[in-house]
């Protein structure tokens, strides 16, 4: 008896066992779906995370004051002063001093929007300039000019998207005049980094009646500075505020560190999770496997009988276990596709196709399906045909 | 053909032990018309399934068709029910899933038969037991006449020289029982031997010669006049 035979008389047990073979199907469905969706998920969140603080500047440290009430603080002036005598290792430093919604105005058009204080160095911290016009100078700050440079946002809703250079706008009643438009980062989308004004810190001081910066983003020379930068920082602001509570440094990358050791903890969360999905359908698998054991058990007693040998029944029986697992992987994997499309497309998280949890959670439904398939047969393909069909 | 010599059947359950064969000697020849008797348990069905290689015994020696089946190996007994022996059981045993056809079909697949060759010959079987009209129906849609002759032609679709029917009749009715005691009579009378056990001594009188079991033991061997 060759391949051929062994393999329609396997196709002809699928077809003519509709339900046990669907069932074991099931089995591996849910365990190669769950595993690979469930994988998606946590890849998928981790890479959104990943992005979106990589977008923030992996040589960018932001410094925040938290000391409040203490007398001693350190100064705009102190901080430059500081980062020329360490320019080996930064390169940039910009106070930025937010108001976290102002007022502004173009003849009857109004939007309440985010400003930002802060100087031209702010542009190379943030690696972002003007996309028209011209952004913030030295000569704006130290002459108090009330000049601001406008994220497309507000060009596209107080502006209506018309030409803003040149015209003058209200913040908070007082006029200033646009010089240029920041470079699009988000779309141009409601609250997003394109939702903003930056105009000179010395301005922005005397608007809110308050000289304390309490933010600095400050950079690096490269990526290698960071952590040398972040060092002479700490020492400095320590000494000026006495402790090193009054004050926080923050930097990207290390965030992406610490973000790593917990995506970890994520994953072998989720490989847990995923590990569940597989045993659970993986039991489906050898609850209908060996519930037919009996009804099989004689079948292989009769097929003995008539003069099958052991190996054509697990021929049989191999193939048949596995294409049934295999058909049922392959659903499984274009339904578990087609689910981390849709998320994707939904924009809940960005879609993430693991090859690896792919191959691996088909192997090893695979496997279970094999062996539960197989093991059975084996047991039964041993028994004269006699035993075999006494089994009840 | 058949000759078995001082052969012995053990069943061990927990501390009861069954010797369903006790010392049978019985050698059969081509052409016999055999039937085997006995009350039930006296271990007919027992001996019958050593002569069709189902089974293997404790103790003794059995010579089949020249071929010493104490020394077999599985796939070679396998081999013997395959080519030399037509079993015809009480139960039918068909597979439920297959139909008249596919049942017959099946011991030409495990001998490598081609399909064009197998189901000429399996449609052949099936019209020389009168089915040649279902041969696409599956046993349920069958009564246990027509089941059984699926079974015959099943047996006989090798074309081996010894078919073996244990107590075939006995799930069926009268007037199937004479059908299928009919068409066993048809094959020996083609040169088949055939070998049936019994319970009804109607249907042993129809043989050439009776062999009564008790015991494990041949108690009686007269030819029929
Ligand atoms: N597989 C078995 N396990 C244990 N005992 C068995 C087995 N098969 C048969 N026997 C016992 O062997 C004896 C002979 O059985 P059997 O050959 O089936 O008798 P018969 O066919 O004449 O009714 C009986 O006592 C029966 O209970
Ligand atoms: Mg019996």
């Amino acid at each position: 008896m060759g391949l051929l035979q062994a393999y329609k008389m396997a196709i002809k047990s699928i077809r003519s066992n509709k339900v046990r073979s669907f069932l074991t199907m099931l089995g591996v469905i849910i365990g190669v779906m769950s595993v690979i969706t469930a994988v998606a998920f946590a890849e998928g969140t981790t890479k959104q995370i990943t992005d979106q603080l990589s977008s923030l500047g992996t040589n960018l440290i932001n410094v925040y004051i938290t000391g409040r009430g203490s007398n001693r603080q350190v100064t705009y002036e102190q901080l430059k002063e500081f980062g020329d005598k360490n320019s080996e290792v930064i390169s940039a430093i910009a106070p930025e001093m937010s108001i976290n919604s102002a007022t502004t105005k173009y003849g009857t058009n109004v939007r309440d929007t985010r400003i930002i204080g802060t100087t031209s160095d702010y542009e190379k911290t943030k690696v972002r300039g003007a996309q028209s016009g011209r952004y913030l100078m030295e000569i704006d700050n130290d002459n108090r000019q009330r000049v601001a440079v406008i994220g497309t946002a507000v060009v596209n809703d107080i502006f209506d998207g018309n030409n803003p250079i040149g015209e003058s706008i209200k913040i908070d009643g007082n006029v200033f005049k646009v010089v240029g438009v920041l470079a699009e980062i988000a779309d141009g989308s409601d609250s997003s980094d394109d939702d903003q004004i930056v105009i000179p810190v010395s301005v922005a001081q005397r608007m809110s009646q308050n000289s304390q910066i309490n933010n600095y983003a400050i950079l690096a020379t490269d990526s290698e500075s960071v952590d040398a930068a972040m060092i002479v920082l700490e020492e400095f602001l320590t000494k000026i505020y006495g402790d090193s509570n009054s004050f926080r440094l923050m930097n990207a990358a290390q965030m992406l560190d610490t973000l790593g050791s917990v995506t970890g903890t994520l994953m072998l969360l989720l490989g847990g999770i995923a590990g569940i999905s597989l045993v659970v359908g993986g039991i489906g698998i050898m609850n209908i496997m060996l519930v037919s054991v009996t009804e099989r058990t004689r079948e292989i007693g009769i097929r003995k009988a008539i003069g099958a040998k052991k190996r054509n029944i697990l021929t049989q029986f191999l193939i048949e276990a596995l294409m049934v697992t295999g058909i049922g992987g392959t659903i499984g994997l274009m339904l578990g596709c087609g689910v981390i499309f849709s998320i994707g497309r939904m924009g809940i998280v960005p879609s993430v196709y693991s090859f690896k949890w792919m191959t691996l959670s088909f192997g090893i439904s695979l496997l279970v399906g094999v062996i539960f398939g197989i093991f059975p047969a084996n047991k039964a393909a041993n028994l004269n045909p006699i035993q075999a069909l006494r089994h009840e | 053909m058949i000759q078995i010599e001082n052969m012995y059947k053990k069943y061990i359950m927990g501390d009861n032990v069954v010797n369903a064969l006790n010392g049978v000697d019985l050698h059969i020849r081509e052409h016999e018309f055999v039937a085997i008797v006995g009350p039930s348990g006296s271990g007919k069905s027992t001996l019958m399934n050593m002569i069709g290689c189902l089974d293997v015994p404790t103790a003794g020696r059995f010579f089949i068709d020249g071929y010493d089946a104490s020394k077999l190996s599985d796939d070679q007994q396998a081999e013997i029910r395959n080519k030399k022996i037509g079993f015809v059981f009480q139960g039918f045993n068909l597979i439920q899933k297959l139909t008249a056809l596919e049942n017959v079909e099946m011991p030409l697949i495990y001998s490598g038969m081609r399909a064009a060759e197998r189901q000429k010959r399996a449609v052949n079987a099936l019209e020389s037991v009168g089915l040649g009209d279902r041969v696409h129906h599956t046993p349920t849609e069958l009564s246990g006449g027509q089941q059984q002759r699926v079974a015959i032609a099943r047996a006989l679709v090798t074309d081996p020289p010894i078919i073996l029917g244990d107590e075939p009749t006995g799930n069926l009715d009268s007037k199937s029982g004479k059908e299928i005691m009919q068409i066993f009579k048809n094959l020996n009378a083609k040169g088949n031997t055939i070998i049936l056990i019994t319970h009804d001594d109607h249907i042993a009188e129809q043989a050439k010669r009776i062999i009564r079991i008790m015991d494990g033991k041949i108690i009686e061997d007269r030819e029929v006049s």
